[in-house]
């Protein structure tokens, strides 16, 4: 019938009786922790149910993915963002006409670029704004202390013409200082000299783009060409590198202040004036002092609105860190009502599935399993769930966010960061979401569960 | 019910029990020189139950030497299967003390209770009890893991346990595979592979026809045969013939504990039924 038979006759033998099997040593033991088997454990037990398994990932997964994919496109328009100001120029402020609001016409534009307040990069003419600006103020601004350049801006819309090319770009007509001011850097020739402000001269500076639209084509070196802006002919005397940051930024020719108020604008005033700062820690003080010197020269009364307003490229980043801040909160906050969610999805599986294995757990218990490892199977087991809905959460969410970044023409930002939180949070949920059942099959009478069905 | 010190039996040794109304309990192992694997003394276990208190066991003490096997017996209601699990460290005694190879484990906490159970105690069970989506060898394994044995010292032990109990050949069937005796074999390898003090099986045979029964305890009779202390609760009087000493429950109380004369041997008997066909009458 079996061994014992062989084992009996065996035994009658020797003197001292034999054990069934072999005493335990203590080096049968393991001397390492019995999680690892706890986890196979665990696994075992949610492969056998891979459906609800998944389905229950599914709560998590999708909180995850959602989250992923809104912080990468927050994190590519800040980005962006970020971009766009430091290619205006840092510590600089912009002082335009009119009272309002500086940034009521910034934000996203309809091809996906960012635009920064229309006034503050393209500065159309202020047909919608006082005018107040003069070149006088310019001259002036620049006794400010801490001030190291300033430089007024008048702004035209007009065709460029080359040859049989032709293209619609703003025209700025600028000191030579703006070079400095807005950090541009001269890729082919020179920017036009204090001497050619001084004589007016008509020469022009071109951005990148207006260069690829007017000479790329043809591949005909542009120094020294003819350009038609306007009516008038102009010089090119020199081709800027590329900027970048908005889309607009290197559509632009450059031309000296006052060639353009003879030439293309005759007006009294100016569109902007534009003020660079010799170090962050100073713009405060300098805004004040402008403002101050500038309502002496307007005359306005005490207590009055000022017919000007000013912009430092500090506050610009400061109103996009509030901004960011307020997209950061409204998304921490949909993030945990989609998780806390998913949670209670995990622990609502958790006790249904206790309850279900409640014979098994008796088992285990009468079999000398301690509380803690029936506690340690369900609380790996939720946390296993959880995780692995974290997991290809932020991997589709990382996905979905490269495809919209790629849409919106932002950059797609990567950190260690954003991936180790969604990593981290979500077996956070596990072990949250998991504890309370793991705890209730820990605390299982043997007895009564063992009579369970 | 009045109950007897240990000091006032007069043979002066090992086993002393309440005084009832019933037969005279005799002492049973008075020859027995070694020290008895199982000592329980006035052990009570009262239920409350609302406002009610309802006493399950009435005072029971009794002595277990290493190598008996004995059968419990009794009707439903007589506190056999509240002894079970007090002998068993799934539950814990209101009164009285436990002994177990020496250790006071009526006061142990929980987590040494399981310790316990894992280490000195085997159980078998009338409804198997076999984790039904892990193969026999698994099911073997189960002990083990709990104590923390290395994996090949699991897998080597199980599959010797399941030779012993000649289901070599069906290490990777899983439970559904498997008949009711083969089933129970199974878990009577689980119940050794910790060398435990003890084999505690609760009516073994309960869901197996009487061919199955008798090769089932033939298996019991041979560990016993080993050095196996076995302790079977059973209801069937045929069943508890098999032992070596029969204790009887009745309302709580240990009303006989003596030697069974001449106890059937289920090894001959399945020599005898393993030859004649299971569909013939007989």
């Amino acid at each position: 019938m079996s061994t014992l038979n062989q084992e009996r006759e065996a035994s009658t033998s020797s003197s001292r009786k034999p054990t069934i099997l072999p005493r335990l040593k203590r080096e049968d033991f393991e001397r390492a922790g019995k999680l690892g088997i706890n986890i196979s454990i665990a696994l075992q037990a949610l492969a056998a149910n891979r459906l609800r398994s998944l389905l229950t990932t599914l709560g998590i997964f999708i909180g995850v993915a959602s989250v992923v994919s809104m912080v990468s496109l927050i994190q590519g328009v800040s980005a962006n963002w970020t971009d766009t100001i430091a290619s205006l120029g840092t510590n600089m402020i912009i002082i335009a006409p009119g009272a309002g609001n500086n940034l009521s016409n910034s934000g996203l534009s309809s091809n996906g670029g960012v635009s920064v307040s229309s006034r503050v990069t393209s500065a159309l003419p202020a047909a919608e704004t006082t005018l107040s600006l003069t070149p006088g103020d310019a001259t002036v601004l620049v006794k400010i202390p801490s001030v190291t350049a300033v430089s007024p801006l008048l702004s035209i819309h007009a065709q460029v013409i080359s040859g049989n090319q032709n293209w619609n770009t703003r025209i700025s007509g600028v000191d030579p200082g703006l070079e400095q001011i807005q950090n541009w850097t001269i890729g082919q020739g020179d920017w036009f000299s204090t001497t050619d402000e001084q004589g007016a001269r008509t020469v022009a500076v071109l951005g990148q783009t207006v260069y690829q639209q007017l000479f790329a084509t043809s591949g005909t070196d542009p120094l020294g060409k003819t350009i038609r802006i306007g009516n008038q002919p102009f010089r090119v005397i020199g081709v800027l590198e590329a900027k970048g940051g908005a889309s607009t930024t290197d559509d632009v020719v450059f031309v000296p202040f006052s060639t353009a108020l003879e030439r293309l604008k005759n007006s009294s005033y100016v569109d902007q004036i534009l003020v660079k700062v010799d170090d962050a820690s100073n713009i405060d003080a300098v805004q004040r002092d402008i403002t101050t010197l500038l309502e002496q020269r307007h005359h306005i009364a005490r207590g009055s609105a000022d017919d000007f307003n000013l912009t430092s490229s500090k506050q610009l980043l400061q109103t996009f860190d509030q901004i960011l801040s307020l997209a950061t909160a409204l998304y921490v906050s949909i993030a945990s009502i989609s998780l806390t969610v998913g949670g209670v999805g995990i622990m609502n599986i958790m006790i249904v599935s206790v309850t279900e294995r409640t014979r098994e757990i008796g088992i285990r218990l009468s079999l000398g399993a301690q509380r803690q490892d029936i506690r340690n199977q369900f609380l790996i087991e939720a946390v296993t769930l959880s995780l692995v809905g974290g997991i290809i959460g932020m991997l589709l969410g990382m996905l979905l966010g490269l495809v919209i970044t790629a849409r919106l023409g932002v950059p797609f930002v990567l950190t260690p960061t954003s991936v180790l939180v969604p990593f981290v949070v979500s077996a956070g949920v596990g072990v949250i979401f998991g504890l309370y059942p793991a705890v209730r099959a820990a605390r299982l009478d043997p007895i009564e569960a063992l009579h369970s069905l | 019910m009045r109950t007897t010190k240990r000091e006032d039996i007069s043979s002066g040794t090992a086993s002393i029990a309440p005084v009832s109304d019933m037969a005279t309990p005799r002492v049973v192992n008075a020859d027995n020189q070694e020290k008895p694997v199982i000592v329980v003394h006035d052990v009570q276990k009262i239920y409350h139950l609302g406002q009610t208190l309802v006493p399950a066991l009435r005072g029971i003490s009794l002595e277990v030497s290493p190598g008996e096997f004995v059968a419990v017996r009794g009707p439903s209601g007589s506190g056999k299967s509240t002894f079970m699990n007090i002998i068993g460290c799934l539950d814990r005694p209101t009164r009285g003390s436990y002994w177990l190879a020496g250790k006071l484990v009526s006061q142990m906490s929980t987590y040494e209770l399981a310790r316990i159970r894992n280490r000195l105690i085997g159980f078998v069970f009338q409804g198997f009890n076999l984790l039904a989506r892990a193969s026999a060898q698994s099911n073997v394994e189960l002990p083990m893991i709990y104590a923390g044995l290395t994996r090949e010292m699991r897998q080597q032990r199980a599959r010797q346990a399941l030779q012993l109990v000649g289901l070599g050949s069906r290490l990777d069937h899983k439970p559904s595979q498997l008949s009711g005796g083969q089933q129970q074999r199974v878990a009577i390898a689980r119940a050794l592979v910790n060398s435990p003090a003890i084999l505690l099986a609760d009516e073994p045979t309960g869901n197996l026809d009487s061919r199955t029964s008798v090769e089932i305890i033939g298996i019991l009779q041979a560990l016993n045969q080993q050095g196996l202390t076995i302790v079977l609760v059973t209801h069937e009087p045929d069943i508890a013939a098999y032992a070596s000493r029969q204790v009887v429950f009745r309302d709580g109380r240990l009303v006989r504990d003596e030697p069974v004369a001449n106890p059937r041997d289920a090894q001959a008997e399945w020599a005898v039924l393993s030859t004649q066909n299971p569909d013939e009458d007989y």
